[in-house]
């Protein structure tokens, strides 16, 4: 949308608006210029969050272990499912943690842009903002879940190894993979309201596609680190293994990396491109 | 040397309504359609197009072109439709042009809406960080204007309640407390003063007054031709997406006006820029004095018969007659058949009703009349100009000293005596 240097001499002017054809550039130096936008964004998500629910922040340590418990009972008592050597119930749940940021994230971002219509409707910035604050959001009952975490470790005698100076490292990669679907999915539910509806089976379906419930070592090589396509099996296993001390899980977790990339920057240039159609459809 | 703020060249903007459609379809349907068309499906997401088919385009803006000097405070007028909207939104950025380009110099803030992305849950205080910052003023800039924007507000003692328990009036007067306290070279602003009350209206146009004397450059998109009448020194006027006219304000206004008449001259049942469900419909509308000389002059009683037509009997029909002045575009009186207590037998689905009026005491001068029907709670229709009235000249004093519309609009019928009044 802007050239600054076009054909004619007009650079006495500060800003060029032209309709935009194909890919366009990110603009990341916009979104950097907006960054106060973004944080009150993110501060007014929290904060509401936190004022209209009766267990405000009850809610997000309710909801991995509640699914912890189901998991421990069916999949652990029931199935006996293998766990790398540690508790069934810490097994899960140090997975459920980064999962539950990770969907609730992918879930808030994909109805960002259309939850933020009045805004998009009425004020410029750079629309990448809206589904950054979306997932970012979500930040704070990550923080609260892994508090829990900690506590469960303590309960279980699990003591963390040295790797758990990579924890931020699985935790931004989380944050990557989720805001990179998030991104695609905003994008398209903006044009397609149906996407609202697939997101929930999405989820559910992808909740089991990922080694929550049960370790990746299930598989043999080279399996396992082609399961590293699914952005999630790398993050959880390498929570686990930063955290828990379960074997280190290798190239799954570069998979998982290129994997996160790949989706995050895919979608980014997929919404930029939609980004010209969202006030008119929105 | 150059002091253009902006110029405006080709401007064009298309809107496809197939597009609109798109929204509402079925799971269902799109399935079947993804397992269909696939291929296609996935080309027409990646090229951005709605759909396959949607080719019913709608030029809102076409070749628009115009300059906005540096310091100039420029009036956008325009009937519904005519692109007043589509344009700021492209100057702002919220939408991109099709066709054509800006140019801008200098910081622009644009002002859309008052007190957008408030929050009913947060505070007074909260919402003015908010809000400043989503209107693009940095975070040391509201703090350095935070007790200004609260004094106009006249807010103190509210600033730690949400505001989900303020008053409408309170919270128009915080938004818009927030708005003008933006600080850009260029300012677009959008029919705000549509809101709050009177008192207050006009505290937001003395603001904006002031704006444009600080040698700001300000776009002003108005239905209210009194409110650009007393702030802008040049207008542009936009019909169907077209510049139509631009120069001295009161020239432009005056041509825009006349055009608007000539709109009414067409029968009621021919108008095409009318609003509603169409489950109703006026056919006629006739105001005529009551009184037995048949004019209308000021004191007149008006007698107004209003024609309908229906495909089945009305039920909780609402009929709403709102009187303008026509230089003005303010609103005088309305004549609403709801708050008289209603029409409440069961009308026959084509007919007449009809309005008597106590004496109205306008002055001589001209006005317009939109038309409302409501039916059940739903517009039904809605014809805008639907008519114009001319109050005749008269000498309600006796005195050859009636004054006319541009000095008052109301003329009381009084008496002076000398004393305190008691006899």
């Amino acid at each position: 949308m802007e050239l600054p240097n076009s054909t004619r001499t007009e650079t006495e002017f500060d800003l060029i608006i032209e309709p935009s054809r194909g890919w366009v550039s990110l603009q990341l130096r916009q979104v950097w210029e907006f960054r106060e936008l973004l944080y009150f964004l993110v501060w007014r998500d929290i904060k509401v969050r936190y004022k209209q629910t009766i267990l405000g922040a009850a809610w997000a340590i309710l909801q991995p272990v509640f699914t912890m418990i189901v998991f421990s009972v069916f999949f652990g008592r029931l199935a006996r499912m293998p766990s790398d050597g540690v508790p069934y119930p810490i097994f899960s749940f140090a997975a459920l943690v980064p999962w539950g940021f990770f969907s609730n994230g992918l879930v808030a971002a994909a109805n960002s842009l259309v939850g933020n219509a009045n805004l998009i409707k009425k004020v410029y910035f750079p629309r990448l903002i809206v589904p950054i604050s979306a997932v970012l959001s979500g930040a704070v009952d990550f923080l609260l879940a892994l508090v829990v975490l900690l506590g469960m470790m303590v309960y279980y005698h699990v003591w963390p190894t040295i790797h758990i100076v990579f924890l931020p490292l699985f935790s931004l990669l989380a944050f990557i993979a989720s805001l990179g679907v998030g991104l695609w999915l905003s994008a398209m539910n903006v044009q397609f309201r149906d996407v609202r509806h697939t997101v929930s089976f999405l989820v559910q379906a992808w909740l089991f596609a990922t080694p929550i419930a049960y370790p990746s070592s299930l598989l043999p090589e080279p399996w396992r680190s082609l399961y590293g396509l699914n952005p999630m099996a790398g993050v959880v296993e390498g929570f686990r293994w930063a955290l828990l001390g379960t074997p280190a899980p290798g190239a799954i977790i570069w998979v998982s990396t290129v994997a996160s990339l790949a989706v995050l920057v895919s979608g980014a240039f997929y919404f930029r491109r939609m980004e010209r159609i969202f006030a008119d459809t929105v | 040397m150059n002091n253009v703020a902006i110029r405006v060249e080709n401007l064009g903007k298309t809107f496809r309504i197939g597009a609109r459609q798109e929204r509402y379809q079925t799971l269902r349907e799109s399935l079947t359609r993804t397992v269909t068309s696939s291929f296609r499906r996935a080309a027409a997401v990646l090229h951005g197009h709605a759909s396959e088919g949607g080719t019913d385009e709608i030029w809102a803006l076409r070749d628009v072109s115009f300059e906005v000097q540096r310091g100039e405070v420029i009036g956008i007028i325009g009937s519904n439709g005519a692109g007043k909207s589509t344009l700021l939104k492209i100057l702002s950025r919220i939408t991109e042009p099709t066709r054509g380009r800006v140019s801008i110099k200098g910081r622009v803030g644009s002002l859309l809406e008052v007190g957008t992305g408030f929050h009913p849950e947060l505070t007074g205080r909260e919402n003015i960080y908010l809000n400043g910052t989503i209107l693009g003023m940095r975070r040391t800039e509201i703090e350095k204007k935070f007790d200004e924007i609260v004094d106009f507000a006249e807010l103190e003692r509210f600033l730690d309640t949400a505001v989900k328990h303020y008053s409408s009036g309170m919270y128009t007067r915080l938004a818009f407390a927030v708005a003008a306290h933006l600080e850009t070279e260029i300012l677009l602003v959008d029919e705000v003063l549509a809101v709050g009350d009177a008192s207050f209206q006009r505290k937001c146009l003395g603001k904006i007054s002031s704006v444009a004397k600080e040698g700001r450059t300000v776009v002003f998109v108005s239905h209210n031709t009194a409110a650009i009448l007393s702030l802008c020194g040049r207008v542009t006027w936009l019909n169907a997406g077209k510049v139509r006219d631009d120069g001295e304000t009161s020239t432009v206004v005056q041509r825009y006006l006349k055009s608007m008449s000539a709109t009414e001259g067409l029968p009621l049942q021919q108008r095409t820029d009318r609003k509603g469900d169409g489950s109703a419909r006026f056919v006629s509308l006739r105001i005529e004095s009551a009184d037995h000389d048949q004019v209308i002059r000021p004191g007149s009683r008006w007698k107004i018969s209003v024609g309908y037509h229906s495909d089945q009997p009305l039920q909780r029909a609402d009929f709403c007659l709102s009187v303008y002045d026509y230089m003005l575009g303010c609103r005088i009186f309305e004549l609403d058949s709801e708050v008289t207590g209603g029409m409440t037998d069961l009308l026959p689905a084509k007919g007449t009703v009809t309005c008597l009026t106590d004496p109205v005491d306008l002055s001589p001068g001209r006005c317009y009349v939109n038309a409302t029907l409501m039916r059940n709670g739903v517009l039904a229709d809605y014809v805008p100009h639907a008519l114009s009235i001319d109050v005749e000249v008269a000498d309600v004093y006796g005195t050859g000293k009636t004054p006319a519309r541009n000095h008052v609009i109301n003329v009381i019928k009084h008496h002076w005596f000398a004393g305190n009044g008691t006899h």
